[in-house]
């Protein structure tokens, strides 16, 4: 068992949530109750990586964060070390990769907040930061939950990304999903087998929570 | 503290309309639904933007256009009742009416003066369509509001609900000292409850008046769409029978009623529903509808499904009829031709019969 893989991966599938969690509110707040020129094309970028192979969109970040490109450059100018191969540019494609993952389901819970109750919210004083805290999140939740749950599944069974923008170093950018092929590659059945049934099991405990807050949220809603 | 409006834009729907509400007044606008009436309550609210228009509300500008003022709709000291009643469904009901900026002691009291004192914590869903209502009213009223919006808040209860919700509002009127705005396409609910009538049509003000003269002005009434169709007769009281009906004196010849107290020589005056009025080219014999009364058509509308709006001069009065167009071709009814209108008694119900003040 590589319990710093599995560390890591815990790690990364962290912090990508605590990133995801602002973004998929405003974001998916935003395109919920927001119609705008080009909304068409925002989420079809958003829902891009869903169908994108994990191994091209790799491919493209690797490029995008190498050293040779703008934003490479930059994260090396101001943090000394490169993007790719590191912890750091693992989070960022990480984030890029799951925003479908965490946008949709958030902005399907703010879409099941009336426009009659939103309006509301105005009516009775509420400043737009009030009226998110008081009366949408508290209304949209269960969407956003499922969205950052989903998105710390995913992030821990993620492959093709991580082999072509991490590498497979120990320690700083071998995840579990990763060491697991190693061990097979290294004929470890036993120790493939250890960490598969670790990451089956949390799958499954995913899809229960994820189903229990879809009920609650229709339950909530009807 | 007068609510003054002005509005006109091109989009969604073309609006041209401006009126005044002074405090304590309750004004209905009323019209055919996509007249503009509920697009006017959301640019008093600040929930939509016309091109042009300005609203102020005693001293203070909420919006004017020409001046770039445009005051969010969260800092309009309004009160905003929604015709889906729009509540909070995750709070109780205690919790709704403090969400609109009230300290508890004011919530309690404003809930117990709808009669809701006891059921502060239920949930929206854990109440009827009517308390939910009731609710939607406190929660308008908690923050002592400049202006009051009820933007057609009874059309989602039913009749019986409804008639005690108008008893409600009518006692709750003491407490209502500012401009209350009343969308409605309920010309009954108008009847009831608004001190002032705006008519609005396709965007523009058709009257705007005190309610009894618009319930009664036919011109107003045509603008309210077919289904709110209907004049008015004005008659005198020529005595009462012994059957229960009262017999009137009317340009149109005797008219007999249900029961209309009064004493013999009082003026009246009767809403006829158009689609309450039946119409024959020669005079009847023979028929249960007691009002048969004689008119010149002077107009023959169509309108957009099988019906067709007949307006009638009676003597210098008018009375609308509303038919199917195949009677008026199997009728071969013509503008200037004489025909006779007949309606049922029990039709006019009492509600239908208005006093003229001496």
């Amino acid at each position: 068992m590589d319990w710093p893989a599995l560390w890591l991966s815990l790690h990364l599938a962290g912090w990508t949530v605590v990133l995801l969690l602002p973004v998929a509110v405003f974001l998916g707040r935003f395109m919920a109750f927001h119609r705008f020129a080009g909304k068409g094309v925002v989420e079809a970028l958003v829902i891009l990586p869903l169908v994108l192979p994990p191994t091209v969109l790799g491919f493209y970040l690797l490029v995008a964060f190498g050293a040779e490109s703008p934003v490479g450059q930059l994260w090396q100018g101001a943090f000394g070390g490169p993007l790719v191969f590191s912890f750091e540019g693992l989070v960022a494609a990480s984030v890029l990769f799951n925003l479908p993952f965490a946008v949709q389901p958030a902005q399907r819970g703010f879409e099941a907040v009336p426009r009659e109750v939103r309006e509301a919210a105005a009516c009775c004083g509420m400043a737009p930061l009030t009226a998110l805290w008081r009366v949408e999140l508290p209304l949209a939740w269960p969407g956003v939950l499922t969205g950052m749950v989903l998105t710390f599944a995913h992030v821990l069974g993620e492959f093709g990304i991580v082999l072509m923008v991490g590498g497979a170093i120990p320690g700083e950018t071998r995840t579990v999903a990763i060491s697991i092929y190693d061990r097979v590659q290294a004929f470890d059945m036993a120790g493939a087998a250890q960490m598969s049934a670790v990451l089956l099991a949390i799958s499954l405990v995913t899809i229960a929570v994820t189903f229990r807050l879809s009920a609650r949220a229709g339950r909530r809603l009807s | 503290m007068t609510l003054e409006v002005a509005v006109s834009s091109g989009a969604p729907i073309p609006l041209d309309v401006a009126f005044q509400v002074e405090a304590g007044e309750l004004l209905a606008l009323v019209g055919p639904s996509g007249a503009g009436k509920s697009t006017l309550l959301r640019a008093i609210a600040g929930l939509w933007q016309p091109d042009q228009g300005r609203v102020a509300v005693g001293g203070e500008t909420w919006l004017d256009t020409a001046r770039g003022t445009r005051l969010p709709t969260h800092r309009r000291r309004l009160g905003v009742v929604f015709q889906s009643y729009a509540l909070f469904p995750q709070m109780t009901a205690l919790a709704n009416v403090m969400a609109a900026g009230a300290d508890e002691t004011r919530a309690r009291a404003v809930l117990e003066l709808v009669h809701l004192g006891g059921l502060e914590a239920r949930r929206p869903a854990e109440l009827s369509g009517g308390q939910q209502q009731r609710v939607a009213v406190a929660r308008a009223l908690a923050r002592d509001p400049a202006v009051l919006l009820l933007d057609e808040p009874f059309s989602a209860v039913d009749r019986g609900t409804r008639e005690g919700l108008y008893a409600e509002v009518e006692r709750l009127r003491a407490h209502l000292n500012m401009p209350v705005v009343l969308v409605t396409h309920d010309m009954e609910e108008a009847r009831r409850l608004a001190d002032r009538i705006v008519v609005i049509d396709r965007g523009q003000v058709l009257r705007d008046g005190p309610t009894e003269d618009i319930l009664f002005d036919p011109r107003a009434l045509r603008g309210m769409g077919l289904r709110e169709a209907g004049a008015t007769l004005t008659a005198r009281i020529d005595g009462q029978e012994g059957d229960g009906l009262t017999r009137l004196r009317s340009a149109g010849g005797p008219l007999w009623l249900p029961r209309i107290s009064g004493t013999p020589g009082d003026l009246v005056r009767v809403r006829i529903m158009a689609h309450d009025v039946m119409l024959a080219r020669r005079r009847p014999e023979a028929i249960s509808a007691l009002n048969v009364i004689p008119g010149v058509i002077e107009s023959l509308l169509p309108g957009d499904g099988p019906g067709a709006l007949v307006t009638l001069t009676v003597g210098d009065e008018v009375l609308l009829a509303r038919i199917t167009q195949r009677s008026v071709q199997a009728m071969g009814l013509a503008v200037g031709q004489s025909c006779f209108a007949l309606v049922k008694s029990m039709a006019v119900a009492r509600h239908q019969v208005g006093r003229e003040d001496p």
